[in-house]
């Protein structure tokens, strides 16, 4: 800060002073003598250059001939040789507001994103005997109690021992509405709380926390490159040697040819030569490359879309084939009352009573449902669990059956019409040996699967359902929510033999139209999404391996490439248009930043490019690849 | 091993570009990465050649971005 504030002071006084001395050159040029000029404007190129013309002494101390240091020293000193001082002293002026501008957007864009990622407590109030302790998080020993105030943030995560209130997830999911809490909930770090006081019981130290694993995991992206910026880096490599040479080459070749003995031949290819030189750093394109995918992923992280590396968020730019796990991705994977036939709210209630006795899934969903239609379990009821039949209830006189077909024709009760059991299973209620009606049980599609794909079909994706379920239920929420294809009857680990499997279909499919076609068409990439649990091995075979509702599970945000803290598919859809975007912004950079080099480089050889256009080739693209980078943290939450 | 170690005053990308690739080309070392935004070094190199490998990369780093500081 205080280095960028020194500069910005040196870099006004030398423009002020320029600005004084330029017009008096130019007017005044012929009342005095040239050294007088010349020391005037060395004055204020030692102003402007001092730091420059120190580190390039210090470089080739360390025999580093080729950084950009020394290659602004030669081509001004040079200028200075050939007795243009304004330009001379105009182009390191020009360099300086670059670099400094640089900088300032650098060091910008970074603090945007670590603020970002500022979820991370400073302290915790603990807890202890003598009332509540300041202390810093990493302190706070597993099974103690922290308080935290509506406004503060969750330091460690736990569960809420007393208290109750709204907590905001938005730093950790991206939504944006608070969830409630109270008593034996889940609280995690980096969540603040919006009102009430909770008192939360730890359950892991500091660093195994939320906040800090996602921290850890945004900090840690940088490091792994898209193909995009380690070719920049390779490029950087080549392009700053091969300018120089050519320079040289300019100035000495031509002159000789064309004439040794003449100065004026000379100075032209000398002049030519130094404006190459300033074009020769590859900055535009080695900052703006890199940052770009920092954005990028910071903008992702901020909608609770964690990606772990450049690399992923170009592949996922890239992927044509989704595939996705159906159980708890495509369908909640919780199972929910679906549809009721018969008097919905006197069946709900009449299968209750008898369902409230058992423990299985399918009768806890038939009792969370009748809860909401007034439903209190009776004191005088008893019940007997018939193990994979169902339950039979007895008040009084009163006799209810809960169960399947099988149980329904035991009891010899007649079913009217049976139900098409297509997403799940049925529930046949009976009240003294009558037909009441039937439950059918499912596993919730979620709101927003079905939008989700159409969206992703949208963009041009091809879609795969991979299931355990029979084929019967797979295909009818295929068919729902519009998937491509499907497979079902799949066991764990045959997830990772289909995915291979689409994987070499990719590559076979689009091998055979390399014949075709002069160039081999690069293979799109195949992405998995699945909601963590028992897919590890199928997220990392995948191109990309998306978890989805990953808050809190260590395992599935260590597995995945790409982390989407919410449970909702279309995150993936934003995810792929933050990583679409980012790569069109990367290639607009990369493209417009080597075709104004290639054409001063070009226009400079054949002596129609003057000093001022290489350095606006040079800063000048440098700036604005470096603000057209910054929009990728830009991303609208519009859809 | 990974090792990831934090920095200070790493101003140019070029230069982390450089001492980014001179670091890769250590013989004990599989990877290394340099950024600017992070301002951070990770590097994953063989077993047991920590110190060998630090002693390099302050080297490195202090011959192309004198400036620069390593946390450690």
């Amino acid at each position: 800060m205080n280095k960028n504030k020194k500069n910005l002071i040196r870099i006004i006084a030398a423009a002020v002073m320029f600005a004084v001395l330029y017009p008096l050159y130019h007017y005044l040029s012929a009342r005095m003598p040239w050294w007088a000029w010349l020391i005037a404007f060395a004055a204020v190129y030692l102003v402007i250059a001092y730091d420059v013309l120190w580190r390039a002494a210090r470089n080739i101390a360390h025999g580093k001939i080729f950084d950009e240091n020394f290659l602004m020293i030669v081509a001004t000193v040079g200028a200075f040789c050939i007795l243009e001082f304004a330009e001379a002293v105009a182009v390191m002026l020009f360099y300086q507001v670059g670099e400094y501008f640089q900088d300032y957007a650098v060091g910008r864009s970074r603090r945007s994103i670590t603020a970002l990622m500022e979820i991370c407590p400073q302290t915790a109030r603990l807890l202890t005997d003598d009332g509540e302790q300041t202390v810093a998080p990493e302190d706070v020993p597993v099974g103690s109690v922290v308080v935290v105030r509506a406004g503060e943030r969750v330091p460690i995560d736990g569960v809420v021992e007393s208290g109750e209130g709204l907590l905001d997830c938005s730093a950790l999911t991206g939504e944006s509405v608070p969830v409630a809490v109270k008593a034996g909930d889940a609280a995690l770090s980096g969540a603040i709380s919006a009102s009430g006081v909770l008192r939360v019981r730890t359950q892991k130290p500091y660093a195994d926390s939320t906040a800090s694993k996602i921290l850890e995991l945004v900090e840690n992206a940088a490091s792994r490159k898209a193909k995009a910026e380690s070719f920049i880096t390779r490029f950087a490599a080549v392009y700053t040697p091969a300018v120089v040479v050519c320079a040289v080459l300019l100035a000495i070749v031509p002159s000789l040819a064309l004439g040794y003995n003449d100065s004026a031949v000379w100075l032209n290819w000398v002049t030519r030569a130094l404006t190459f030189l300033v074009v020769s750093c590859p900055c535009a394109l080695v900052i703006s490359v890199p940052m770009s995918f920092f954005g990028g992923i910071g903008a992702a992280g901020k909608l609770g879309i964690l990606v772990k590396g450049g690399n992923f968020l170009e592949l996922l730019g890239k992927a044509d084939t989704l595939v996705l796990d159906k159980t708890g991705t495509i369908t909640k994977g919780a199972f929910e009352v679906a549809s009721v036939t018969g008097e919905r709210d006197t069946v709900l209630l009449a299968a209750a009573q008898a369902e409230y006795f058992s423990n299985h899934p399918v009768a806890r969903s038939v009792v969370a449902a009748a809860k909401p239609l007034g439903f209190e379990p009776s004191p005088s009821v008893s019940a007997t669990e018939l193990a994979g039949r169902g339950v039979v209830a007895r008040d009084g006189d009163k006799e209810t059956v809960c169960g399947n077909l099988a149980l329904m024709t035991e009891r010899g009760i007649t079913v009217p019409t049976e139900c098409d059991a297509r997403l799940g299973t049925v529930v046949y209620v009976a009240v003294n040996g009558e037909y009441l009606g039937a439950i059918e049980i499912a596993d919730a599609i979620k709101e927003d699967s079905e939008a989700a794909l159409s969206a992703l079909k949208a963009q041009g994706v091809r879609t795969v359902m991979l299931t355990g379920d029979n084929a019967r239920a797979a295909s009818a929420v295929a068919a729902r929510v519009g998937v491509d294809e499907f497979r079902a009857e799949l066991l764990p680990d045959m997830k990772v033999a289909e995915v291979e499997k689409i994987i070499e279909a990719a590559d076979g499919g689009n091998g055979g139209n390399g014949g075709k076609s002069k160039r081999r068409r690069k293979r799109g990439a195949v992405a998995f999404v699945g909601d963590g649990i028992n897919d590890a091995p199928v997220l990392s075979r995948a191109d990309v391996g998306i978890a989805m509702g990953a808050l809190g599970s260590d395992a599935a945000i260590e597995a995945a490439d790409v982390v989407l803290m919410n449970d909702k598919l279309t995150q993936i859809v934003t995810a792929r248009k933050i990583a679409k975007r980012t790569v069109r912004i990367v290639k607009q950079n990369i493209v417009f930043a080597l075709a104004v080099k290639l054409a001063v480089l070009v226009l400079a050889a054949f002596g129609l490019a003057n000093m001022w256009l290489a350095v606006f080739a040079d800063v000048g693209v440098a700036v604005l690849a470096i603000l057209n980078a910054m929009r990728t943290l830009k991303h609208s939450r519009q859809r | 091993m990974v090792k990831t170690v934090r920095v200070q005053n790493l101003c140019c990308a070029n230069c982390a570009a450089k001492i980014e690739r001179k670091i890769g080309k250590l013989d004990a070392v599989n990877s290394a990465s340099v950024s600017v935004f992070t301002q951070k070094i990770t590097i994953d190199m063989r077993d047991g050649s920590e110190q060998a490998v630090m002693d390099e990369v302050h080297k490195i780093c202090k011959k192309v971005e004198p400036d620069m500081v390593l946390l450690g």
